[in-house]
């Protein structure tokens, strides 16, 4: 957990993640995993309650982790939002702006390479849930 | 039309700059083929059957002269000075070089254009009704709206990752030239109760292996949430839609399982969700993308309204068929056939390209528009401009008057490039188009739609035809099933398969028989279709197998 990628200055959570049916049934810890096929609003209650939300990505082509880290970030959460498993560099910009703010994949992350990925676009076409102005925004002032 | 500003230039550059980087780095072995596949799939570069492919997107098939002309110069520099208009309004390249696709993509950037999206399981190129902006019978003209969907979908951060590819379509009026229920959204624009333009939605809608005809989602939404409006949309679609099988991932059939009543009542819950968090362009985004698409300086009706007579009956029989009447009077839309007798549909030589172009500067207030039948329109030319217009196609092999006839034939690239493909297309259409032109029944038969597919995969949408030819592989062998009554137009219909399928000679013979079945039984003005429709399949069949 320490080599995690993290763009966020508090403390990572130092225990592990517990499952949304886990969560749902028992509800004192503070990491939840959300696996692709669970309902991200399920947590949408306990959200005060969690510190960690981990999305797992058992194939980087099943995107049903962007919607749920939206649906998150779109009901409030400001915890920790975590990409695990099959995420490559590729995919790193979207995933912020998704409102996935740590990183920790099966194969490490070339910091020079995440870097150079969130650097490539100089500006966006939608609103999404990292807060930056879409061009849409910025052509009307 | 549409031109970029320093914000989309900038997108389209970077997006050069990152594919080189890509290459490179694959060239040099840093990154395997797997890990390659996706990032240039994501720029329309495919691996074929015999080299690499790459799709280039034309934006609601809608391009300029310089543009055009850049395709061209770029099947000279970079391929063998050919390239091939898709059924998706897009060009794609056959024999293109994987160091050199990052060059193509640098000097598409210099016209405005790109390859982004052209595939992968993300929003696809927005396909819209070709004769847009011109024709007589649109509420108006449907591209601003398709320009803004472009934008919202380029680059999604939480769409690119879709469960499989998502296709787009907007038209603006009752006649459908697009195909729009066939496709996963298909908007159409209407004027609601109040005189207020909005969206009609339909969602689900799609050919391959299940064909389904879109239902009606949301009859109006109103164009300031229209962008909140898809999102939704997707957003159920993205969570919800299939990803255990391949085959049963399109949103078609995540609409079919759950049923489009309940797939509306999650929609509707997710828009209502997402208005409150204000994602959608402000309209003056709207109002300048309107403006683009400003009408272009027509000469008022009352001059030289009419064609000449030139008492030249070839040229008479081309403006009938392949003219469509426009909205600004003394004006038509002239459709430049690329479905030569004996020709591969939809290529178009490098020459050709420049000469369309130079066509579209001089007639056509430098606009051309690419069909999802493979041919290109000229959408504003003067009537009085259509003989000096048809002469110069003629001279180069561009004449051909059949739109929307027998030989208008839609066909995938099937196995002569596909790595998909069951059975060759294009021979086929090529010798079904001969057949008629020599037998001399192709000037009798009037609007017959024969569309060819190599496979289930239906990308000459061939479910959709008139006359529907499948190709599938019966044992090593290629064989042809062949499908009666299908349409894409408002009147949507899935043709029906006739019965056991047919060798390659044996299809050729099979379209002349039901083209003869139908010959027989018309009645006065029916079409192909109408007298199928009413006479059913059993005199088919019995003529076919009898
Ligand atoms: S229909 Fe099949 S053969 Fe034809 S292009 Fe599509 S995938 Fe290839």
């Amino acid at each position: 957990m320490a080599d995690a990628l993290r763009f966020r200055t508090d403390n990572a959570v130092d225990h592990p993640a517990v499952t949304v049916d886990a969560y749902l049934e028992q509800s004192n810890a503070s990491a939840v995993r959300i696996e692709p096929g669970d309902d991200a609003r399920d947590l949408l209650p306990h959200l005060g309650h969690i510190r960690l939300v981990e999305i797992n990505f058992p194939a980087f082509g099943d995107g049903r982790g962007y919607s749920a880290a939206r649906v998150l970030r779109e009901a409030g959460y400001t915890g920790e939002i975590r990409a695990v498993g099959d995420v490559l560099v590729d995919q790193i910009a979207y995933l912020r702006r998704c409102g996935f703010d740590a990183f920790e994949p099966d194969q490490p992350l070339d910091p020079s390479d995440v870097k150079m990925a969130l650097a490539r676009w100089p500006d966006v076409y939608q609103s999404a849930a990292d807060g930056r102005v879409p061009i849409w925004s910025q052509r009307h002032g | 039309m549409y031109q970029y500003d320093r914000f989309d230039q900038a997108m389209v550059d970077a997006r050069v700059e990152e594919f080189r980087d890509q290459c490179q780095r694959r060239i040099e072995g840093k990154l395997t083929e797997d890990q390659f596949k996706p990032l240039r799939l994501m720029n329309g570069l495919y691996l074929q059957l015999h080299a690499y492919m790459l799709r280039v997107a034309i934006p609601y098939g809608t391009l300029s002269g310089p543009q055009m002309r850049a395709l061209g110069d770029i099947a000279d520099r970079f391929d063998r000075k050919y390239g091939h208009f898709t059924t998706r309004q897009n060009i794609q390249y056959n024999w293109i070089k994987l160091e050199e696709a990052p060059d193509i993509l640098a000097a598409l950037a210099k016209v405005e254009m790109h390859a982004i999206q052209t595939s992968g399981n993300c929003i696809r190129n927005i396909s819209s009704d070709h004769f847009a902006g011109a024709a007589a019978d649109e509420v108006t003209d449907p591209r601003p709206y398709a320009e803004l969907l472009r934008q919202w979908s380029s680059f999604h951060p939480e769409f690119s990752y879709l469960p499989r590819k998502f296709k787009f379509a907007v038209i603006a009026s009752e006649t459908d030239r697009a195909a729009m229920r066939l496709h996963d959204i298909g908007i159409n624009i209407v004027r609601g109760h109040n005189g207020d333009l909005g969206a009609a939605v339909y969602v689900g809608g799609g050919m391959g292996r299940t064909p389904m005809i879109a239902p009606l989602i949301r009859d109006f939404v109103p164009l300031d949430q229209l962008v909140t409006y898809a999102e939704a949309c997707l957003r159920v679609y993205n969570r919800y839609g299939r990803r255990d099988n391949k085959y049963k991932a399109r949103i078609k059939i995540l609409v079919h399982e759950l049923g489009a009543e309940e797939y509306t009542r999650q929609v509707e819950a997710e828009f209502a969700h997402l208005l409150a968090q204000n994602i959608e362009p402000p309209i003056a985004e709207l109002e300048r993308i309107k403006a683009h698409f400003a009408q272009p300086a027509f000469m008022p009706g009352d001059v030289e309204t009419s064609q000449p007579d030139v008492g030249d009956g070839k040229f008479a029989v081309w403006v009938d068929r392949n003219t469509h009447p426009h909205k600004q009077s003394g004006y038509a839309s002239a459709v430049i056939s690329l479905k030569p007798v004996g020709g591969i549909p939809g290529d178009a030589t490098s020459d050709q390209m420049r000469l369309m172009a130079a066509l579209g500067e001089q007639y056509s207030f430098n606009e051309l528009r690419v069909t999802h039948t493979q041919n290109i329109v000229l959408p504003h030319v003067r009537k009085a401009d259509l003989f000096a217009l048809w002469q110069q196609l003629e001279a180069a092999g561009l004449g051909t008057a059949n739109l929307d006839q027998v030989g208008d034939i839609i066909a995938c690239p099937g196995l002569d490039y596909c790595s998909l493909a069951n059975a060759r297309s294009i021979p086929v259409a090529q010798r079904i188009s001969e057949r008629f032109a020599a037998n001399g029944k192709g000037d009798t038969l009037g609007e017959l739609k024969l569309k060819i597919s190599g496979c289930i995969n239906a990308c000459g949408h061939h479910h959709a035809g008139h006359i529907g030819i499948l190709g599938v592989d019966r044992k090593g062998v290629e064989n042809y099933q062949l499908l009666l009554g299908g349409s894409e137009a408002q009147d949507t219909s899935l043709g029906k398969i006739t019965g056991p399928g047919f060798s390659e000679d044996g299809i050729i013979d099979a379209v002349e028989t039901a083209a003869d079945v139908y010959l027989r039984e018309r009645q006065d003005g029916e079409r192909f279709l109408d007298t199928y429709r009413r006479i059913g399949m059993d005199p088919f069949k019995e003529a076919l197998y009898g």
